[in-house]
C-alpha cells in the first residue's frame, strides 16, 4: 500500500494528542464500554441504565421505536447531547478503557466521528467540506490535505463522481451524493469510530444500497454504530444489533439472533413487525 | 330583506377596497413624489463643480461640496468601523451563546436604543467625545452614527444567524470544531450575503441623519484634516444651504439632497442584489 497507514496522516501532522496512541495497533476486542448509562432531558429521563460493549471494527446497528432512545445514545457516544440545554448524563462510556464523558470533548468528537439523519454539507466547496475537519485540527499543509480528501472521497465512493468538480458548492450535489460527502467528511479525520444516526432515511432504495455497500468498505478502518428505522436495513448491515424500548436496552446480540431467534418477548414482537 | 343586506355588504365592500387601494396608491406616489422632485431640483443643479469644489464664501456664486461628500464618507467609514464590529458581536453573542433571561434583556435593551430619538444619541456623542476633547470632530460624528447603528446590527445578525440551520452547527462540531470554530468557519459563513447586507442597509438607514451631526461634526466650509476637526457632511450641509436666504444656495442644498439620496438608493439597490445572489443556504 503506497498510502501512508490511516491513523498515520493525522498523528504525524501535529495534531493535539488524543488518548491513547497506540489504540490501533493493541486494538482491544471492545472499542467502547457503556456502563450504567443514564441520560436526562431536563427531568425526563431518556435512558435507563444502559450497558453494551461494542466491538472494534464490527458494525452495530440499534433499532426500537422512535422515541425509544437509540439515537440519544448514539449521541452520547460523541457528547452531541452536550449542546442541548439542560441535559445531564450519568455512568461510564469507555473509549479504550478511558472514560469519554471526562475527556477534552472535542478532543472525543475526533476521534468518535458523527453522520447525520439529514445530510449536512457546509455551504462551501466540495473539496472544503472533506477538508474541514482537517483545519479545525490543525492540519493545513495543503499537500497533506489534498491527499486525505481524495482517500477520503475514494472510501466514500464518491471520489470518481466528484474528482473533477472539486471547487464546485457541495450543494450541487444529490441527496444521495450529499450523505456519502458527510461520510468523507467525517472519514477525512480518520475516527476510530463513526456513529450514524438514520442515514439513509431521507435516500432512495439505490442510494441507500449505496451507503450500505460503504458500511462494508469501511468497516476494516472504523467501528460503525449506526441507528436505523429500518429494520432490513440492520439486517442487512449490522454485525451486532441492539433492541432499544421506552429508554432500555432490551436485548443486544448477534444480528442473526436478534432477528431469528431473539430472547425476549419484546423483541420478538418488534422484529417480526407485530407493533412499532 | 335578504337582498338588501347583501347590498350594503357589497358597497361596504367596494368602499373599503376603492379606499385601501387609493391609500396604497398614495403611499407609492410619496416616494415617487419625493424622487421626481429631487431630480427636477436636484439633477437641474447638479454639476461637476459640486463633485470637485469647495464651497465658495457667502455672497459668491458657483463651488462646490467636495468637503462635505468626502466628509460624510469619513463620517460613515467610522461609524461603521463602531456599529458593526461592536453589533455583529453582541448578535453573534445573542444567537449562540446567551441564555433565556439574558438574551430577553439584551434583545429588549437594544429595541430600546434604537427608538432612542437620533438627537438624544447627538448629546450622548457629545458629552462622550466633543467635551472631553474640546472639540467638534469628525471622530465625535462617526461614534453618534456608529451609536445609531448598533441596535440594527445587533438585531439582523441575530435574524440571519439564526436562519441557519442547527445541523451545521452539530456537524462542524462532530469533526471536532469547538463552538467558536464552528460559529465563525461555517454560521457565519452560510449567513455571510445576508449579514452583509443587513449591515449595508444599515449604512444607507444613517447615512442620512442630520440631527446627530448638528454638535458633533458641526459643520464646516473647508477641507477637515484628520479626524479630530470639525467636518462637513452631506445632511448638515443640506440644513444650512437650505435655510439660508439665496437661491443658489438652495440649488445647491437641492443638488446635495439629490446626491445623497442617490447614494443610500445605491446601497439598498446593492445590498438586496446580494441577498438575492446569496448561497441557498443562506435562504433555506
Amino acid at each position: 500500500m503506497a498510502s501512508p497507514h490511516p491513523s498515520r496522516v493525522l498523528k504525524e501532522t501535529a495534531l493535539p494528542k488524543t488518548g491513547e496512541q497506540e489504540s490501533m495497533q493493541t486494538a482491544p476486542s471492545y472499542k467502547l464500554v457503556t456502563r450504567n448509562l443514564n441520560f436526562f432531558y431536563g427531568s425526563f429521563q431518556a435512558l435507563y441504565d444502559i450497558g453494551m460493549n461494542i466491538s472494534t471494527h464490527k458494525v452495530t446497528a440499534f433499532i426500537g421505536p422512535s422515541g425509544c432512545g437509540k439515537s440519544t445514545y448514539l449521541r452520547t457516544m460523541n457528547r452531541m447531547n452536550e449542546t442541548i440545554r439542560n441535559t445531564h448524563v450519568e455512568g461510564d462510556l469507555l473509549l479504550d478503557g478511558a472514560n469519554l464523558l471526562e475527556m477534552d470533548v472535542t478532543g472525543v468528537r475526533r476521534r468518535v466521528g458523527m453522520v447525520f439523519q439529514k445530510s449536512n454539507p457546509f455551504p462551501k466547496s466540495i473539496y472544503d467540506n472533506i477538508a474541514y475537519g482537517l483545519r479545525v485540527n490543525g492540519v493545513n499543509k495543503k499537500s497533506v490535505v489534498d491527499e486525505a480528501v481524495e482517500r477520503s472521497l475514494q472510501r466514500a465512493a464518491l471520489w470518481t463522481e466528484v474528482k473533477d468538480k472539486l471547487a464546485k458548492p457541495a450543494s450541487a450535489l444529490s441527496g444521495g451524493q450529499q450523505q456519502r460527502l458527510c461520510i468523507a467528511r467525517a472519514l477525512a479525520v480518520e475516527p476510530e469510530v463513526l456513529l450514524l444516526d438514520e442515514p439513509c432515511s431521507a435516500l432512495d432504495p439505490i442510494a441507500t444500497l449505496k451507503i450500505e455497500e460503504l458500511l462494508f468498505q469501511i468497516k476494516d478502518i472504523t467501528t460503525i454504530v449506526i441507528v436505523t428505522h429500518n429494520m432490513q436495513q440492520a439486517a442487512r448491515v449490522a454485525d451486532y444489533t441492539g433492541f432499544f424500548f421506552m429508554g432500555k436496552l432490551i436485548e443486544f446480540d448477534e444480528t442473526r439472533k436478534i432477528f431469528q431467534n431473539p430472547s425476549k418477548k419484546e423483541t420478538e414482537d418488534y422484529v417480526t413487525g407485530r407493533f412499532g | 330583506m335578504v337582498m338588501q343586506i347583501s347590498r350594503s355588504r357589497k358597497i361596504t365592500n367596494n368602499v373599503m377596497l376603492t379606499l385601501s387601494g387609493l391609500c396604497a396608491l398614495l403611499v407609492v406616489m410619496v416616494l415617487f413624489f419625493i424622487l421626481g422632485y429631487l431630480l427636477w431640483n436636484g439633477a437641474t443643479s447638479l454639476n461637476w463643480d459640486f463633485f470637485t469644489k469647495l464651497p465658495k464664501p457667502i455672497g459668491e456664486t458657483g463651488g462646490g461640496m467636495a468637503n462635505a461628500i468626502v466628509g460624510s464618507g469619513k463620517i460613515l467609514l467610522l461609524a461603521t468601523l463602531i456599529g458593526v464590529p461592536l453589533g455583529f458581536l453582541a448578535g453573534v453573542f445573542l444567537a449562540e451563546y446567551s441564555g433565556r433571561t439574558f438574551a430577553f434583556l439584551l434583545r429588549y435593551t437594544v429595541d430600546l436604543l434604537n427608538g432612542v430619538p437620533s438627537i438624544v444619541i447627538g448629546i450622548v456623542a457629545y458629552a462622550l467625545v466633543v467635551k472631553p476633547m474640546n472639540g467638534y470632530s469628525t471622530l465625535a460624528g462617526g461614534v453618534a452614527l456608529g451609536i445609531m447603528m448598533i441596535p440594527i446590527a445587533v438585531r439582523t445578525t441575530e435574524e440571519f444567524l439564526r436562519a441557519i440551520p442547527n445541523s451545521l452547527r452539530e456537524g462542524a462540531m462532530a469533526l471536532g470544531a469547538t463552538k467558536s470554530k464552528a460559529i465563525f468557519t461555517v454560521v457565519v459563513p452560510a449567513a455571510i450575503s445576508g449579514l452583509t447586507s443587513g449591515m449595508m442597509l444599515n449604512l444607507a438607514r444613517v447615512a442620512g441623519e442630520t440631527a446627530p451631526l448638528l454638535f458633533t461634526a458641526l459643520g464646516n466650509m473647508f477641507w477637515s484634516p484628520g479626524w479630530l476637526h470639525p467636518s462637513a457632511s452631506l445632511p448638515v450641509m443640506i440644513y444650512n444651504y437650505a435655510t439660508a436666504p439665496e437661491d443658489s444656495l438652495h440649488a445647491q442644498a437641492w443638488a446635495a439632497g439629490f446626491v445623497l439620496l442617490a447614494l443610500v438608493l445605491g446601497i439598498n439597490v446593492t445590498a438586496r442584489m446580494i441577498i438575492a445572489r446569496g448561497p441557498a443556504s443562506a435562504r433555506r
